[in-house]
């Protein structure tokens, strides 16, 4: 882009965008060591400081070729700042900082070589949004294939943790392998060496780094196939599935079922089947067949609430150890203790208890109040202990009295009226309805956010009738689905149920 | 100790005659200082000059070899302050703080130093902390410099450059009796480079040796009459003895062309960004070659009224850039232009932005516009423009500076946020440090910040006492602002107006924000200075009768439970609480070679970390916004019914606890599980554990048949 530039200019320059922890001032000494030891004069800045708790940081690195030392050029003047469509080589540790290389003009088609991890390292706007507040990584790929000269991009991540390396070695390595540089390999590791720190780790980083940036993969995304029934009654809902339902259907509900029959039993994965039905012949088709998809979809997942039967199932199987233990990165040699943070509350006591005894407690204030400070405090509930692991085991155990429980009957009191909302939506608009049928993501969570997420939904099923009145019914509930999501304090809901009334 | 350590570094301090120095920009100021024969130095950290103090305090052995005295001083007025040995004896003298704010702070020192004079070479090191990566308001030091008439250099950045005006700068400073400052920009104390070393000298007199021959000269100090004799000296004496040295020293350079029709004149410091933007324009070379004549001002106060003149001279105009704002340099040019009867055009800032920090793209669109305007032939053909990526834009997330993984700063505030909720918002005074990270995603408290140690004093004038239904005020404060002022201006302004707001004082040991350096109420031992005061104690002192201090801020209930009778007693005064926990940062860095090195002597090791189990989690992140940790983040959601993503813990987790007590505290969700990993257990330990765990995998096993007997 700039043709002011002489085209065979003896100048380098690379700019690293990093995350403060991700090792960006390693990597840029050893590529200044690299420079500086193979015939080039190089000189590199960063901006340490606030920026490196956490925030993107930029290194930014300038080599010119070493003159004779007998000849009487003058010392170069080198920049200490990157200039839009003047750098030859970025280094970015993470893909959203390989869009922020690109929005701040480093990459350009005439020179850049991008060289990028394609992991997500989320930020907080990301991570503290209601439900989903991701960006989409498909969507910076294609500007970076799109804008640099040559994209090097593969998960370097991965790649580090297999190396069991950081990953600016991985970075260092793809480095090597682009051969955007002109020095070799040997150049390369005697740098890491020079380092003298984890070299043996850092070697090998480096090594798989360069080897992946010379093969390029293709990162294909795997789509999980539904599940296969294993069992007799599997089969029978199965076959039941594939009879009476369409087959836009199917994968939901037979992931629906397999969530069920974990959760309860045949009968109950067969219940909501009978549900799910009763939505689906009301469905008109469109949208391939939206409404009665999301139905099924938050069916299941409404009828599989997670109450206090449901968590003690969860945290004493097996196959939860086992990850645990994975996660961890256990080694043979050590031990492991699993302590839970659980804080049930009187509300969840009585609800866990048969529906009549719960209520009578919950009804009774004075009781309550000589109740609730036995459980006011959370419990620290070790369940690679022994007491600990047979009293969750009692609970979960207690699945078969669930139905008789208080959460049972409220539970499926609300979603029959839930269901019934949908079905009489859909006789007359089924767009609206469809969207009422995905409401219930606002219900999750436990305790407060529970009650939160519970009292929201309600207060949009409540004004759903007068929704309904005036035109574009289905865009206005969609709306005030967003709106409960948009904020802790559910300021963006008033306002937007304000407007409805 | 600091974060970073030096003890290689200080190595090459050592250097001699002719040896090659290879290092950082605030490094070389560093060497250059002792090739100077200084006596004293001092000084407060703070980015970006934080590595200046971390060195010299890790050099504490050569500094002793060559009679150096070094202080880790309280603040920057007492650094200031320090210089005052320069002014009877022959003393050179260096102190080096972050500016413009450190300045504010030296600023009463400076005015006494800057009006009674020195006779020793006196020093004081800017970082002057602008444009990006900044973290404080955007001002400029030069103000300082012309106020109170001190010189100002601005070395072009270059390691050679910059170690010639350190050394330089004290002889100027002797031969006009003046305090010399030396700007350093944030990437030039950064700036990797190498310089042609010389050998250490030692001060030909010591601090020591002085003290025992003390000189008074009443004329040296300010107050009448010798204040008003101080102002006729700078105009009469000094001013005319520091432009002669200036001239005849060439602190200043000429590049490019001896004549032109047009030329450019630039403080030192933005030398290499124009360069590159005259490069980029055809201009010039990567060697400095320039095409127009340059007249680089490594001495930006004062001007050189001959200099000026002979460059102007003969020229229709010429580009004067100067970073930041009021463009004194350029009033002064153009004030200038009209005395010597010159026509030449000073341009300016009606072409270069008004404000904001000059790039080499900003530079080189003010080049070419004045190329446009003054010599149109010789305007490049310009720069293809990049297209906006506006959907891109859309899809990169802003990242602002947050909480360390660990922080002990985190529990603090999610105690605030579960106060608040119970309670409503509270006006928050904010401070200076790590802490101030609260006004960001995910806490936003915060309402303002006046300044470091100033968090008290900044919510003094609410008086909750004096309204009906009025809340207390809270304040925040640093150990570090603490010490550096906050004692007197926060905690005895208080205590004397007799205050009815809560402070929380963050006492993590360190230091933290400018690099996790030793304060008086640090618990580590220092060898060289005196630590394990406790906070509360000097609070008591004060007249404080209500104080609590936590020794575990992970413990979010308690947090929160003693912040709410701070805010609800009926107690009057002013009330502190002192919220204690190692820096993580720093304690990481401190226990982690500890650990490694007992598991591999094969000693009993409990490693912490915690988790979530993404089957109970339900994508809320309500824990995310109660907490903001880094290791805290997100992923796909397991369960292929569900949309939104589920709360992941990384193995960068520290096992501080945070997150499972602020799920306890907020009773948020029990996905949170705590493993304790135990390296080399014991032989009793191991046995008991296979006997549970026996149990346990029987008792697992007979779930897991019933779990696959009623399985799809």
């Amino acid at each position: 882009m700039t043709q002011n530039i002489e085209s065979g200019r003896d100048r380098i320059t690379v700019a690293i965008l990093a995350l403060g922890g991700q090792g960006g001032g390693v990597l840029a000494d050893w590529i200044i060591h690299l420079a500086n030891s193979n015939g080039y004069i190089a000189q590199g800045t960063s901006v340490p400081g606030v920026a490196q708790r956490t925030g993107s940081t930029v290194y930014y690195i300038e080599m010119i070729r070493r003159s004779a030392a007998s000849s009487n050029a003058p010392p170069p003047v080198l920049a200490m700042m990157p200039m839009p469509g003047d750098v030859d080589i970025v280094l970015a540790a993470e893909l959203a900082e390989a869009g922020r290389a690109i929005l701040r003009g480093f990459v350009t088609e005439d020179r850049t070589t991008l060289i990028g991890s394609t992991h997500r390292v989320y930020a907080i706007s990301e991570k503290s949004a209601l439900a989903d507040g991701t960006a989409s990584s498909q969507r910076i790929r294609e500007a970076a294939e799109r804008r640099a000269k040559r994209f090097i991009g593969f998960d370097m991540e991965e790649a580090s943790v297999r190396a069991r390396s950081v990953i600016s070695s991985v970075l260092f390595g793809a480095l090597a392998g682009s051969q955007a540089l002109p020095f070799d390999r040997e150049m390369f590791e005697e740098a890491i060496r020079h380092g003298g720190k984890a070299v043996a780790s850092n070697l090998k980083g480096f090594s798989d780094g360069a080897d992946l940036a010379r093969t390029r993969r293709e990162e294909i995304e795997i789509a999980s196939a539904p599940p296969a029934p294993t069992t007799e009654s599997g089969r029978a809902l199965a076959d039941r599935i594939a009879r009476d339902f369409d087959p836009a259907l199917h994968a939901t509900l037979l992931y629906g079922v397999a969530k069920l029959m974990d959760y309860q039993d045949r009968a109950y994965a067969n219940l909501y089947l009978d549900r799910a039905a009763t939505v689906a012949v009301l469905d008109d088709g469109r949208d391939g067949r939206k409404l009665s998809v999301e139905a099924a979809r938050y069916l299941a997942l409404w009828m599989g609430y997670e109450d206090t039967i449901r968590v003690a199932d969860l945290k004493i199987r097996q196959t939860r150890l086992q990850r645990v233990e994975q996660e961890v990165q256990l080694k043979d040699d050590q031990t492991l203790r699993v302590t839970e943070y659980m804080h049930p509350r009187l509300q969840e006591v009585c609800e866990t208890m048969p529906a009549a005894i719960g209520r009578a407690i919950l009804a009774r204030p004075r009781l309550r109040a000589w109740l609730e400070p036995f459980f006011r405090k959370g419990r620290h509930v070790e369940t690679t202990g022994l007491r600990w692991h047979v009293a969750l085991r009692l609970l979960a155990s207690m699945r078969g009295i669930r139905r008789s429980t208080l959460r049972y009957r409220d539970e499926q009191q609300r979603i029959e009226e839930w269901l019934g909302l949908v079905r009489a939506t859909a006789l007359t608009d089924s767009a609206a309805a469809a969207e009422i049928a995905m409401l219930p993501k606002l219900i999750k969570g436990y305790s407060d956010t529970f009650e939160r997420g519970l009292a929201r939904y309600q207060r949009i099923s409540a004004a759903v009738p007068a929704v309904l009145r005036a035109p574009e019914a289905s865009d206005r509930i969609a709306a005030l689905r967003a709106a409960a999501l948009a904020d802790d304090k559910g300021r963006a809901l008033d306002t937007l149920l304000a407007a409805e009334a | 100790m600091a974060e970073r350590s030096f003890k290689k570094e200080v190595e090459k301090l050592r250097l001699g005659n002719g040896e090659i120095f290879e290092g950082e920009g605030i490094l070389a100021v560093t060497k250059a200082l002792l090739q100077s024969g200084v006596a004293y130095v001092g000084g407060y950290q703070g980015s970006p000059i934080s590595h200046l103090m971390d060195v010299f305090s890790d050099a504490d052995p050569l500094l002793r070899e060559l009679g150096v005295h070094f202080e880790s001083n309280a603040s920057e007025a007492s650094a200031a302050a320090m210089l005052a040995a320069s002014v009877n004896y022959p003393l050179r003298g260096a102190v080096a703080w972050k500016s413009v704010v450190g300045t504010n702070v030296a600023s009463d020192a400076l005015s006494n130093i800057a009006s009674g004079g020195v006779t020793g070479g006196t020093l004081i090191i800017i970082g002057e902390d602008y444009g990006e990566g900044s973290s404080i308001m955007q001002e400029r030091t030069h103000a300082f410099a012309m106020k109170s008439q001190m010189w100002l250099l601005d070395p072009r950045p270059n390691l050679t450059s910059i170690v010639d005006m350190v050394e330089k700068g004290f002889a100027l400073s002797e031969a006009s009796n003046t305090p010399v400052m030396l700007e350093m920009r944030v990437r030039a104390c950064h700036m990797t480079g190498e310089f042609v070393a010389k050998d250490n000298r030692r001060p030909p007199l010591t601090v020591g040796e002085a003290a025992q021959n003390p000189v008074r000269d009443v004329d040296r100090i300010v107050l009448p009459p010798a204040n008003f004799l101080h102002e006729h000296e700078k105009i009469e004496k000094r001013w005319p003895a520091g432009i002669r040295f200036i001239a005849e020293n060439h602190f200043n350079e000429w590049f490019g062309p001896e004549t032109d029709d047009i030329g450019i004149i630039v403080q030192g410091g933005l030398y290499n960004s124009l360069n590159r933007a005259l490069e980029i324009a055809g201009l010039s070379d990567a060697y400095g070659a320039s095409r127009v004549p340059i007249y680089c001002l490594n001495a930006v106060y004062p001007l050189i009224p001959d200099e000026v003149r002979s460059f102007c001279a003969g020229k229709t105009a010429v580009l004067v850039v100067e970073e930041g704002q009021p463009e004194f340099m350029e009033h002064e040019l153009n004030t200038m232009m009209r005395r010597a009867d010159l026509q030449t055009r000073i341009v300016g800032k009606d072409i270069l932005p008004r404000a904001g920090e000059y790039s080499a793209q900003v530079l080189y669109d003010g080049v070419v516009e004045f190329l446009r305007q003054w010599a149109p032939a010789r305007v490049p053909a310009g720069m293809a423009v990049l297209p906006p990526e506006p959907e891109l834009a859309g899809q990169v997330p802003p990242r602002p500076a947050g909480f360390c993984t660990g922080c002990p700063e985190r529990p603090i505030f999610s105690a605030m946020k579960l106060v608040q909720e119970e309670l409503g918002d509270f006006h928050v005074s904010a401070d200076i440090g790590c802490h101030l990270f609260s006004i960001l995603p995910p806490f936003h408290i915060g309402n303002t910040t006046m300044g470091y140690g100033l968090g008290t004093a900044g919510a003094s004038a609410f008086k909750p006492s004096e309204g009906a239904g009025a809340k207390r005020a809270i304040a925040m404060m640093g150990d570090g602002g603490f010490w550096h002022n906050g004692l007197t201006s926060g905690i005895g302004n208080a205590v004397f107006n007799q205050d009815d707001n809560v402070t929380i004082i963050v006492d993590n040991g360190y230091s933290a924000a400018t690099g996790g350096q030793d304060v008086l109420s640090s618990q580590a031992e220092n060898a060289t200075r005196t630590t394990n005061n406790p906070i509360e104690k000097a609070l008591r002192g004060l007249g404080i009768t209500w104080a609590r201090t936590l020794t575990r801020t992970y413990d979010v209930t308690r947090m929160r439970d003693t912040l709410r009778e701070a805010l609800t007693s009926p107690e009057r005064g002013p009330k502190v609480i002192v919220a204690q926990s190692e820096c993580m940062l720093n304690k990481q860095r401190r226990i982690k070679p500890l650990m490694a090195k007992a598991v591999s002597e094969g000693k009993r090791v409990v490693r912490e970390r915690f988790g979530v189990d993404p089957e109970t989690c339900t994508g809320d992140h309500a824990c995310i916004r109660l907490s903001g940790c880094p290791s805290l983040s997100i992923r796909a959601n397991p369960d292929p019914l569900r949309e939104d993503p589920v709360t992941h813990i990384d193995n960068s987790c520290v096992g501080c606890g945070n997150c499972g007590e602020v799920a306890h505290a907020a009773i948020l969700c029990p996905s949170f599980y705590k493993a304790s990993i135990t390296a080399n257990p014991g032989r009793w330990e191991k046995i008991g554990r296979r006997w549970r765990a026996a149990l346990i995998g029987w008792s697992q096993s007979r779930h897991a048949r019933a779990l696959a007997a009623r399985s799809f």
